[in-house]
């Protein structure tokens, strides 16, 4: 399959008073054309920081990629000038965000913000923008589009906002497609036709999908892989069988444990304790304090990464076969 | 909308009705009169000069006759400078004090908004250290200890520009420079505050996320909300260039209406007193109305003619 994104070894920090957030440490992942790859975890994993690392929207100063590459199409964006990336910035991958009230501009009509993106980057006359914007709203399920146009974000609700949002987002025709949390700020009965809305997009458009969220539901709906991240390391990642029913990571396994059940009368299992420090992160793995299985090895050194199968990779010392045998024999025992 | 604008209307003139009779009730109680300068009068004179005023009368009668003058929008003469109606000096001065004063915050706007800006841009840079350092001594600096030390340098040493009056483009330079800084500075602070937050709103970030240049996304995204509180204290900013252009016309010996306004207050010339009182509260109501007219253009989701709830 191709691919059309690469991530290799990203490391992204973050200089504050306090001292340097080392926010990312090392993240590698690739995208397939036409898939959609969730990134799970909790707040502050780095998550976030990744994406936008990839859109090049990390606010420099404080934040800085000081390691990596990012290999979009068969160019290194972390290479590219600000000028270049705008050029693919809205163009070859856009961006969703959180919280559709906040995301479009108060005082500009829908229209006027839908349109701006495709007259800087496409040679189109105003006739031209209009009907594509109208069509990209008839696409995301706006009725009245021709209306609609005139008015303004305070004038939709959040729903509707995030589809307008996700019709900017789409309008210049990305081939990637970052969603940051789309679905987070929203009622749960629209969040359910957010999602419908995604998976119809990407039927009709084929775009491929990086997909934000800490909501396993949401990833169940429409990932095709996942990676889990934690403390800015992926400590796994699969297809969204092997990270649903054969998650090896004890992170994976607790953060399934945590979603509630309806078929289960039990109560839930959190992890306990936080995650950790990231001005100094461990040099073992970083989840070794929360870990039931924890062993010496994982407190010093970070576990290689174990391939589980062709898709499904793990950083866990628990793969190793040494720590396979002493199990084997707990096991026995 | 007519709607609002009538409901205004009627608050600015009821407004206008509660200065009228604050301003007749402190020009009574000030002791003193027009003529008790003249040396030259005697009684007989003084009374005649009364009468002929219509000061002899008792205070409600004159308290009318003052609303029917304001009603009419005519002032009758001045007492103090012979052979002229109220009306003469306000057609006289007002276009140099409108002068002044539309330059003044012309130069106030567009200068505070691009410092303000810029600090932004570079936030805790050395641009934005200097603005700021430059915006508290603009505020912290009265306009007439400017006005003398602008005066005194660039007039008098180095005579770049003329030391007073208001003839050419080239006079104006000195007046207008001492009463923009202070409302510059102002919002130069305001603006550098706003914009800082607008920047890190997300809808800036989405414009981003679209690839737009730096520059459409101040100038298009930015810019617009960030100056919301800017036009908000736009109405009290003109208060202050107005009563400073008093002081400023003084010195500079500008033939405005400032200058009337004092002198009528000193010589208790009280057709000129009311004249100008009226006038410059009409106008400063007017201002403000039109500052919350500019709300509802530059802010879609203030409606001027939509309850609450709606």
């Amino acid at each position: 399959m191709e691919k059309i994104l690469e991530v290799k070894d990203l490391h992204v920090n973050f200089k504050t008073y306090g001292g340097t957030v080392q926010a990312v440490r090392g993240v590698d992942f690739h995208l397939n054309k036409g898939e959609t790859l969730a990134i799970v975890g909790e707040s502050g994993c780095g998550k976030s920081v990744t994406v936008n690392a990839i859109m090049g929207l990390i606010p420099n100063p404080p934040g800085k990629i000081t390691r990596g590459k990012i290999i979009f199409k068969g160019r290194d964006l972390t290479r590219l000038k600000e000028k270049k990336m705008r050029a693919i910035r809205g163009v070859d991958i856009s961006m969703i965000f959180q919280d559709p009230m906040t995301a479009l501009n108060p005082t500009l009509t829908i229209g006027t913000q839908l349109m701006e993106g495709l007259k800087q980057h496409r040679n189109v006359s105003d006739g031209e923008a209009k009907k594509r914007a109208l069509e990209m709203l008839e696409l995301v399920g706006i009725p009245n589009p021709e209306e609609r146009l005139k008015q303004y974000p305070h004038q939709f609700s959040g729903g509707m906002s995030q589809r307008i949002v996700i019709a900017i987002a789409l309008i210049c025709e990305p081939e990637l497609l970052i969603a940051d949390e789309p679905t987070t700020a929203l009622d749960v009965t629209i969040q359910a036709q957010i999602l419908e809305l995604f998976e119809r997009i990407q039927e009709a458009t084929g775009v491929s999908i990086i997909l934000i969220t800490h909501d396993l539901g949401v990833v169940a709906k429409i990932a095709d892989r996942v990676a889990v991240m934690y403390a800015g390391k992926i400590i796994e990642i699969g297809s969204k069988r092997e990270i649903f029913y054969n998650s090896q990571h004890p992170y994976t396994k607790g953060l399934l444990q945590s979603v509630p059940r309806l078929d289960v009368k039990e109560n839930l299992q959190p992890i306990e304790g936080t995650p950790p420090d990231l001005f100094s992160p461990p040099t073992g793995c970083p989840f070794t304090p929360r870990c039931p299985f924890a062993m010496e090895v994982c407190n010093k050194v970070y576990p290689a990464s174990f391939k589980y199968s062709n898709t499904h990779s793990v950083d866990c010392w628990l793969q190793d076969e040494r720590a396979q045998k002493l199990l084997a024999k707990a096991v026995k025992n | 909308m007519l709607k609002y604008i009538l409901k205004k209307l009627l608050i600015m003139l009821l407004t206008l009705w509660i200065i009228v009779t604050l301003t007749f009730v402190l020009m009574v109680t000030v002791p003193g009169s027009p003529f008790n300068s003249e040396s030259s009068s005697n009684e007989i004179v003084q009374q005649n000069l009364e009468r002929h005023y219509n000061l002899d009368k008792p205070l409600p009668v004159q308290y009318l006759l003052y609303l029917k003058s304001v009603v009419t929008l005519d002032f009758g003469p001045s007492i103090k400078q012979s052979n002229q109606s109220v009306n003469d000096l306000l057609g006289r001065g007002f276009p140099i004090s409108a002068e002044l004063g539309f330059f003044t915050v012309l130069v106030a706007v567009i200068s505070g908004v691009t410092i303000g800006t810029l600090a932004a841009l570079r936030h805790n840079g050395i641009i934005d250290y200097f603005a700021m350092t430059v915006a508290v001594l603009g505020i912290s600096i009265p306009n007439f200890i400017l006005a003398t030390l602008l005066i005194q340098q660039l007039a008098v040493n180095w005579s770049i520009f003329p030391v007073a009056t208001w003839q050419s483009p080239k006079h104006m330079v000195l007046p207008v420079l001492a009463l923009a800084t202070g409302p510059m500075a102002i919002i130069a602070r305001l603006t550098r505050s706003t914009m800082l937050e607008v920047l890190t709103q997300d809808y800036i970030k989405m414009a981003r996320a679209k690839g737009l240049s730096p520059w459409k996304i101040i100038v298009k995204h930015a810019l617009r909300n960030a100056l919301m509180p800017v036009v908000t204290i736009l109405g009290t900013l003109l208060v202050g260039v107005m009563t400073g252009s008093f002081v400023i016309e003084q010195i500079f010996a500008i033939p405005g209406m400032g200058k009337y306004f004092v002198e009528s207050i000193n010589h208790r010339d009280y057709p000129v007193i009311m004249g100008t009182t009226v006038f410059y509260s009409a106008f400063l109501i007017i201002m403000l109305f039109l500052v919350d007219i500019a709300y509802g253009l530059l802010d879609p989701r203030i409606k001027v003619n939509k309850k609450e709830g709606d």
